[in-house]
């Protein structure tokens, strides 16, 4: 079954006079449980690609179904609730909430789905990250892989159908990158989540099933590892 | 859409308000001024109408006056009063023989136990029954004594009788500070009325009597049946009820102004939550962009922040209430030289509920301003955060908030006014000193920008590139500051420029020296006096005195009958008219409409002229008929002009001016106008005068630019009191704003001093930042100002337009100064802080 399904899709931006395509006619399947790389060199298209396959933004023209759903036929609220219900993101700059605790971070997609234990639940899932013991200090109070493992445990927390991952080690040093790599491919393992990487890291992509390469916006290659 | 989830959105805003609280505080505290100005003059207001009704009595002094330009005889309700009192006032010289200084006083001659409720109040306190216990004394009001540096048991002269002090009269029931300044009373025994020999022909004279009635007596049903008779003998009843509801009226209508003030102040405060929130609301973006990304709703996230501020506005409204009741305390002291009565203080628990709510209204109204944007925020920009700010789109519902808020200012400014067209006024006008403001900023920010060389100092040029960074509120500022400034600076002009504009009358060949009520008889003395001095007889004017009979036929008790709309000012027909005659207009006088009409024109018919403003105030068209009754004779005329009457000259000025011709044998009294070489020849000369004609008043211009200066800063004391609100309030935005940029400014600095710039290069571009953000606030204030006096001195006051270089220099300097000082305390702890902690803080 195809979890996301993306059909002739393009983006064009349009400063003045002058339009940019950044994304050309793109076409790719990913089945449920599938764990997929996009790779490309800086400015290909692959962060754009990522926002639209998420419904963060909406395509020029073509389709992203996720999970069924056509995203282009949604609205910007109905969008987030699907990205609620069925989707996680982990980002480069690990985007947490400063005005919160790393718990309460984690907290809120399960708050979203208005859980009764997203307390304990979310305890749970920082004691697998490791941070068991970091629950109530904030974000500034926190090193680089120590925030990026808090986001980990915020992405998985509303067990997510689908994963989105823009660049996740891109901020940190090689060890620490490496930590939380397997950090997000254990866990996925065990949450069975469909899981789209975007990196340029070859040596990361090589660690999931499948890698699209991209390069002006356009697929030069979709190979299965 | 779902119900939103206010259980959690309340969470979320806990959360967040957390960590943003101090900040959250500094928004708000903009408008804390303007709601504590708001609440301590509505306080003061409840607090003074309640007064008013409690004092009432004392405001009067008796259960009923009735007032007259003749001797009001003996009244049927005479009989039926506990005690009855009279009193006969008009203006004349006192003398001071002692110093042989004389001046225009209010002589109040008084028989019976008046006042019957109060007291006039003495030092010593025995005066007043030393002065009651018969003899020839008087009570002479303080600043009388204080002028004339008299002291109790000195002599003074009033007419031809000599009185001995016996009291400093320290406050009359009803009267306030003002009516001491224009007016000060003399207060002397009926029983020597008489021979001081100043009632006489022409004089103006008020008679009063005063009636108290057994307790519980229903004074409207008393006097019902003699109203009519009153009515036609013109006599005014004025009882408790009617004082009470008049100046109830005056004070009301005080205190609305008063509240504009203040709701001004608030208005500027309420720019400087919006500005800030803008401010709080671009640090959020990159939280929302993540919000949205987790799934939550555009409405949820505007909740969220909303509650945040919600709570804020709530404590900013309160701690405004509070501070409102406490400075209400001082309001009596600001307010003293107007008020009539003792005012209590004490919390009104409606007006600080009317400032809870007024305050918790606009700073969400305004906080909505810049908080809508949250609704527009992409979650793209969490994979891309530079485009965070630049994702916003226009937002249609910032109209309807835009909207929202002018309905406010309208309402509440209705609310004050009571006239819908007055608050459209307003409204109008708050907007314009906004659009202004607003506009002024932009400009001279972008000329600072366009015609600045790029050749100027390293320093120069890097503080003015600050005042352009992103989150600095330079334009806010400007508007809050400027108008602050503005507010301030134009009643300090205007009040400049009467004063100038009086003193400026003091020049070559204008006069300078009044003399009236001169009987025929001493004219040509007085005349003698005059010109024996050297001196030219500027003007002499005959002044004949007469009432209204009827107008267009109607007569007044004809106008009785008429319906609202279609009658003639009662006080037309009660007044009496002082009247002079010649066949052409002086210098203060210009012709508005129709033409001067000489006796014989056009057959024998009499035209008058009338003066503009009286005509247009009532109703009146050239070609009507008036007929006037000049000591019993009736006297048929008609509009023949109406003129318009310059009155900020000394200058005998009219309402009605008669043809030559007509008036010559009527019995008359004659006004001198000259012109003395200085302030020592014109005291010699009324001294002279005084001496030798006690029934003549002389009146000199340093004498009228004095009482001017004296009330002018009573006035102005209190309205600068008031504008005091506004600038607290632009100092307050502006401390707020340096405050929430200095992170921004840390960073800035660190990076300057980790580029290699000395900590003094640091300190001299933030002290020249600030430098330019004073000067640029004050001067659009300023500038501003300097228009509104013009316009105002133009088209209000009808004065030459001064500016006042000196007094705008010293405000620009103030308020410039005051910035560099705000910010240069703000900026030590940036300077002195290690640049590790900089780096490595993050918000
Ligand atoms: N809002 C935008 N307007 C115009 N061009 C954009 C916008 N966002 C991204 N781009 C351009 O699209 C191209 C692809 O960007 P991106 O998807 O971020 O590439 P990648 O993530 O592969 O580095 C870049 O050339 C970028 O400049
Ligand atoms: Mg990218």
């Amino acid at each position: 079954m195809n979890i996301l399904s993306v059909k002739d899709l393009s983006k064009t931006y349009k400063s003045g006079s002058r339009s940019l395509t950044v994304l050309d006619q793109v076409n790719f399947d990913i089945q449920a449980g599938e764990t997929i790389s996009i790779v490309g060199p800086s400015g290909s298209g692959k962060t754009t690609l990522l926002g639209l396959c998420a419904g963060l933004d909406s395509a020029s023209t073509g389709s992203v179904q996720l999970n069924g759903q056509a995203l282009e036929k949604l609205s910007e609220d109905q969008r987030a609730a699907v990205r609620n219900q069925d989707v996680g993101f982990i980002f480069q700059n690990f985007q947490l909430l400063p005005t919160l605790t790393a718990l309460e971070n984690v907290m809120v997609p399960l708050e979203l789905k208005k859980r009764k234990d997203a307390r304990t639940k979310a305890l749970e899932l920082l004691e697998k990250v490791g941070l068991g013991d970091r629950a109530t200090h904030y974000p500034t109070q926190l090193s680089g892989g120590e925030q990026q493992r808090v986001s980990i445990a915020r992405a998985f927390a509303n067990e997510p159908k689908i994963l989105f991952a823009d660049e996740p080690t891109g901020n940190l040093d090689t060890e620490t990158g490496e930590m939380i790599e397997k950090l997000i491919f254990d866990l996925n393992k065990e949450k069975g989540t469909t899981l789209v990487l975007v990196t340029h890291d070859t040596e990361l992509a090589g660690k999931t099933q499948r890698i699209i390469h991209i390069k002006g916006g356009k697929i030069q290659e979709d190979a299965h590892a | 859409m779902p119900m939103p989830d206010f259980a959690w959105i309340l969470r979320m805003a806990f959360r967040d308000f957390r960590k943003n609280i101090s900040r959250l505080l500094l928004f708000v505290s903009s408008i804390v001024v303007g709601i504590a100005a708001l609440v301590a003059i509505s306080s003061f207001g409840e607090n003074l109408t309640s007064d008013i009704d409690n004092q009432a009595k004392e405001l009067l002094g008796a259960d009923l006056v009735l007032e007259n330009n003749k001797p009001i005889g003996d009244q049927p309700i005479d009989s039926m009063a506990l005690n009855t009192a009279s009193e006969v006032n008009f203006a004349s010289m006192v003398a001071f023989p002692a110093s042989g200084a004389s001046r225009l006083t209010q002589v109040r001659a008084l028989e019976g136990d008046f006042p019957f409720y109060g007291y006039l109040e003495t030092i010593p306190a025995s005066g007043d029954a030393d002065f009651r216990a018969g003899g020839k004394k008087a009570l002479v009001e303080k600043i009388l004594m204080a002028q004339f540096d008299a002291q109790v048991g000195d002599i003074i002269k009033v007419g031809e009788v000599e009185f001995e002090i016996a009291g400093e009269l320290q406050s009359v029931p009803g009267q306030t500070g003002i009516t001491a300044t224009v007016a000060p009373a003399v207060y002397i025994p009926m029983a020597y009325l008489e021979e001081t020999g100043l009632v006489q022909y022409g004089s103006r004279v008020e008679y009063n009597r005063y009636f108290v009635f057994a307790e519980n007596t229903d004074i409207d049903l008393l006097i019902e049946p003699f109203e009519d008779e009153w009515e036609i003998e013109r006599i005014d009843a004025d009882t408790v009820e009617d004082r009470k509801r008049s100046t109830g009226r005056s004070f009301e209508n005080l205190s609305n102004f008063l509240s504009l003030v203040a709701f001004i102040a608030l208005l500027l405060g309420c720019v400087g939550v919006a500005s800030a929130v803008n401010v709080f609301v671009k640090e959020k973006l990159a939280s929302v962009a993540v919000l949205r990304c987790l799934g939550v709703s555009s409405r949820d996230v505007l909740l969220i922040y909303l509650f945040e501020i919600l709570v804020m506005g709530l404590f900013g409204a309160i701690l405004g209430s509070v501070l409102g009741t406490l400075l209400q305390f001082i309001l009596p002291v600001v307010f003293a030289d107007f008020l009539p009565v003792e005012v209590t203080v004490g919390i009104s628990w409606l007006s600080v509920g009317f400032g809870v709510i007024t305050g918790l209204f606009v700073s969400v109204l305004f906080a909505l301003l810049p908080l809508l944007k949250v609704r527009n925020v992409s979650p793209m920009a969490t994979l891309r955060p530079e485009t965070a700010d630049s994702r916003l789109m226009k937002d249609p519902s910032r109209w309807a908030v835009i909207a929202g808020i002018l309905i406010f200012i309208w309402g509440f400014s209705y609310y004050l006014l009571g006239s819908a067209q007055l608050a459209f006024g307003f409204t109008g006008f708050v907007v314009f000193a906004f659009g202004i403001l607003w506009g002024v900023g932009q400009l001279i920010m972008w000329a600072v920008r366009k015609f600045l060389p790029i050749s100027l100092r390293y320093t120069v040029r890097q503080a003015l590139a600050n005042l352009y960074r992103p989150n600095n509120q330079t334009i806010s500022l400007i508007a809050t500051i400027g108008l602050g400034t503005a507010m301030i600076s134009t009643l300090f002009f205007l009040q400049n420029q009467l004063l100038e504009e009086a003193k400026f009358a003091d020049k070559e060949d204008q006069p300078n020296l009044l003399m009236f009520d001169i009987q025929t008889p001493q004219l040509e003395a007085v005349k003698e006096k005059v010109t024996g001095r050297d001196l030219r007889i500027l003007q002499e004017v005959p002044i004949v005195t007469m009432q209204l009979n009827e107008i267009n036929g109607v007569d007044k008790r004809e106008n009785e009958e008429l319906p609202d709309d279609e009658n003639y000012s009662r006080w037309m027909y009660n007044r009496e008219y002082r009247v002079t005659y010649r066949d052409t207009l002086i210098d203060t006088e210009t012709l508005a409409e129709g033409e001067l009409i000489p006796l014989g024109a056009r057959g024998d018919s009499i035209f008058v002229s009338l003066s503009t403003s009286f005509a247009e105030g009532n109703n009146l068209k050239i070609g009507d008929e008036i007929e006037f009754n000049v000591q019993g004779r009736p006297i048929k005329t008609y509009i023949g002009s109406f003129r318009n009457v310059k009155f900020n000259q000394v200058s005998t000025n009219f309402i009605v001016l008669f043809p030559n011709g007509v008036l010559e044998q009527a019995p008359k009294f004659h006004v001198i106008i000259t012109r003395t070489k200085n302030d020592r020849e014109s005291a010699a000369i009324q001294s002279e005068v005084v001496r030798e004609f006690p029934n003549i008043s002389v009146v000199n211009l340093g004498v009228i630019v004095e009482t001017l200066e004296d009330i002018l800063n009573k006035i102005s004391f209190v309205i600068q009191f008031m504008a005091f609100f506004s600038i607290a309030t632009g100092i307050l935005v502006l401390i707020s704003s340096l405050i929430i940029s200095k992170y921004q400014r840390m960073r800035e600095s660190i990076l300057l001093r980790t580029l290699g710039a000395g900590s003094g290069t640091v300190s001299k571009i933030n002290t020249l930042e600030y430098f330019f953000l004073g000067s640029l606030a004050s001067l659009s204030g300023i500038i501003l100002s300097f228009a509104a006096t013009w316009l105002l001195s133009a088209f209000v006051f009808d004065m030459n337009f001064r500016p006042a270089w000196g007094a705008g220099l010293v405000l620009y300097l103030a308020i410039t100064g005051l910035t560099i000082v705000l910010g240069w305390l703000n900026g030590r702890k940036i300077i002195n802080q290690p640049p590790m902690e900089i780096l490595r803080g993050n918000g």
